[in-house]
């Protein structure tokens, strides 16, 4: 077990050194760079400037650069933003969480909708039901994730029940403890259901197809044959074996959820590291561009681990030490 | 092979639909300068914001409901009773030319200025969203058919070459697969299209897109690629060529092509909807295509107001209706092919 974690997070540091670089190089290879605002401005004198480019380091090459990064990096100076003038560090720990609590919140409603969806679909099979929601599953699936959080941005303007954006009120500073969790939930209704959609149908397709396959399995005949109640036999014996894919399914669909909050985050101005590495980018933010970067790799990466783990401690049979 | 899953197809009653539904759009879209009424870059800044016009059946012929202005700030027009201009079919409009064969000016249909006819309503500059619509359908409805095109050929390269000629360059090939697939692409997407747009012209965006889709997309054919050419290159046929001493860039071509075709040609068409959907994204994040271009990625984004909302023009939001139509079609194409070619791959059933 040890050895296992200790291989991946091994094999990781070459990765995220390799994404490093890359990104460094494209930001080198864009034009212009973080003064180009400062510059067009003439009431900035030309020595502040300069001064600035000396900090940075901008006259050098890029892998001068990339080196000095990776040196101050590995001691845990992540750089400055040159937009916010705060440390990148500070800047990620503002924007993670967010990110994080909705990629949780979408995974958990999706997985909360498309369990009992999927089992009922394989249980139904062929009925109505299993139709319609196979459609559903299907129009899911095929909605760009911007064209939903503009419906959803819509929805909220034209109804009001819904806040169009952010993750707080303004008065939200000053309410009282549980008034300001409730106010979180109610930013956050939309996002959640904008950013899981796809997900539902993705997991409901895949608890359906699993249960199928296990319902014709020889422990289903030999606890039918017992007595074991039909609903009994369904719910808890197939459920829980059916259940393993989804586990392994969920690191393939935060990588999809990471890339999809750029959107939605964007769209539903929602304060995460999509909006972030969006903004940072389009204004060459470059340390900012890197750190976050790096930071969705590495959620992406710990994410299909925790899958790998949790998968092992489900399903008994799978070792994850091979030889 | 090709004859038999065409066969299989047309017999196929989801298929066809499918197949005839995308007929339709290629179709409006080869024609659309034809079936526009106007230019996607006419603007009418008196009629801006305009709701769609109600087409009336007056005197046996379609009229057009002529719209007043009540509250410019507000974006309101109401309709004034009992004024309605008739609407002419194969009408006098801006020069064109038919598919690019002779030099016309006439459109499908029309009415005469000063009033303009809005089946879909019209922009913050009072352009028609309706030709948008169908202008903006030749860059995304192209861009998932040259984009497959070059990531199927590149996948192919690179997945059939690793599988074949095993050891060190599967090893590299498969390292830098992972590598790009282990990036979330929208993040790779926007880090490529900032550092790549200075050696294009806001014309080259289109251009520039399909490269930057094309240098992602590869990664997971060539992955599964791969895997179907080690199964391949133990096979019978492919030994005897060896044997014979063909060259491998011929075993490649003559004996891995047609065995991964059908492969191929199911994740072409599972593919092409993520190319239309990466383009929408980009050019929604005002990456993309640039005006005085159009597409549908960005008339959504030019959809993005305040007003927009608190209003309800829900007109402007039809090109995501669009793309969605689109991408189901192709998904359910792509899900067809997939059960004849393959008819052990059918998700769950008996």
């Amino acid at each position: 077990m040890l050895a296992f974690l200790l291989r991946r997070i091994l094999s990781a540091i070459p990765l995220l050194l390799g994404i490093s670089v890359l990104v460094f190089l494209l930001l080198a290879v864009a034009p212009g760079d973080f003064l180009d605002v400062a510059r067009s401005q003439p009431d900035i004198p030309a020595e502040y400037i300069q001064q600035m480019e000396d900090k940075f380091a901008l006259g050098e090459p890029w892998y001068t650069r990339y080196v000095t990064w990776l040196g101050n990096a590995l001691q845990g100076d992540l750089g400055r933003s040159w937009i916010y003038k705060i440390p990148v560090t500070d800047l990620l720990w503002q924007r993670i969480p967010a990110t994080l609590l909705l990629s949780a919140l979408s995974i958990l409603f999706a997985l909360s909708v498309a369990i009992p969806l999927g089992v009922l679909a394989a249980v139904y099979k062929d009925s109505l039901f299993d139709r319609i929601s196979a459609l559903l599953a299907y129009a899911a699936l095929s909605v760009p994730e911007f064209f939903l959080a503009l419906l959803a941005v819509m929805f909220a303007a034209r109804t009001g029940w819904f806040p169009t954006g952010g993750l707080t009120s303004v008065e939200h500073e000053f309410l009282p403890f549980w008034a300001r969790i409730g106010d979180y939930a109610h930013h956050l209704v939309l996002p959640t259901i904008v950013l899981g959609m796809g997900s539902v149908a993705n997991y409901m397709r895949i608890m359906r197809a699993n249960f199928l396959d296990y319902v014709r399995e020889d422990f289903v005949t030999t606890a039918r044959a017992k007595g074991v109640p039909e609903g009994r036999v369904m719910f808890v014996h197939v459920l829980r074996v059916a259940i393993n894919p989804l586990v392994s399914a969920s690191g393939f669909i935060l990588a999809t959820l990471l890339s999809g909050s750029i959107l939605v985050e964007n769209v539903m101005n929602y304060p995460g590291l999509g909006q972030l590495i969006f903004q940072a980018l389009m204004r060459q933010d470059q340390f900012v561009v890197v750190a976050a970067v790096l930071m969705g790799c590495i959620m992406l990466m710990a994410g299909n681990l925790v899958a790998d783990l949790l998968l092992a401690w489900f399903d008994p049979r799978i070792r994850l030490e091979k030889n | 092979m090709l004859r038999y899953i065409i066969r299989e197809l047309l017999r196929h009653r989801l298929g066809l639909i499918c197949l005839i539904i995308l007929t339709v759009l290629y179709a409006a879209t080869i024609l659309s300068q034809f079936l526009a009424p106007y230019l996607p870059t006419d603007q009418d800044l008196k009629h801006a914001y305009h709701p769609p016009t109600k087409i009336v059946l007056q005197d046996w012929w379609p009229h057009v409901q002529v719209y007043e202005r009540v509250d410019p700030s507000a974006a309101r027009y109401e309709p004034v009773a009992g004024e309605t201009v008739p609407l002419r079919f194969f009408a006098p409009g801006e020069e064109y030319s038919f598919l690019g064969l002779f030099p016309t000016n006439t459109h499908l249909f029309g009415v005469d200025e000063p009033h303009r006819v809005y089946l879909l309503g019209s922009d913050a500059t009072g352009r028609d969203v309706f030709s948008r619509l169908l202008y903006g359908a030749q860059v995304s409805l192209s861009i998932g058919f040259i984009g497959i095109l070059v990531t199927m050929s590149l996948g192919f390269a690179v997945g059939s070459a690793a599988g074949y000629f095993g050891r060190y360059v599967d090893f590299l090939a498969m390292r830098l697969v992972e590598f790009v697939i282990a990036i979330p692409s929208l993040y790779l997407l926007i880090a490529l299209r900032g550092a790549l747009a200075e050696y294009f012209d806001p014309e080259q965006m289109y251009l520039l897109i399909v490269l930057i889709l094309s240098l992602i997309g590869w990664a997971g054919a060539a992955r599964i690629i791969r895997g179907m050419a080690l199964s391949l290159r133990e096979r019978p046929f492919v030994l005897a060529a060896e044997v014979m001493g063909q060259k491998s860039g011929r075993i490649l071509m003559r004996h891995f092509l047609p065995n991964l075709a059908s492969y191929l040609l199911v994740a072409a068409t599972l593919s092409i909807p993520v190319y239309i959907l990466a383009e929408a994204s980009l050019s929604f994040l005002g990456l993309g295509i640039q005006e005085p271009g159009t597409s549908w990625g960005l008339m959504l984004k030019q959809a993005q107001e305040l007003k927009v909302f608190t209003l309800g023009l829900w007109w402007l939001l039809t090109p995501g209706a669009a793309i969605f139509v689109t991408v189901i079609t192709f998904n359910m194409l792509g899900d067809v092919l997939r059960d004849i070619v393959d008819p052990r791959h059918q998700m769950g059933e008996d």
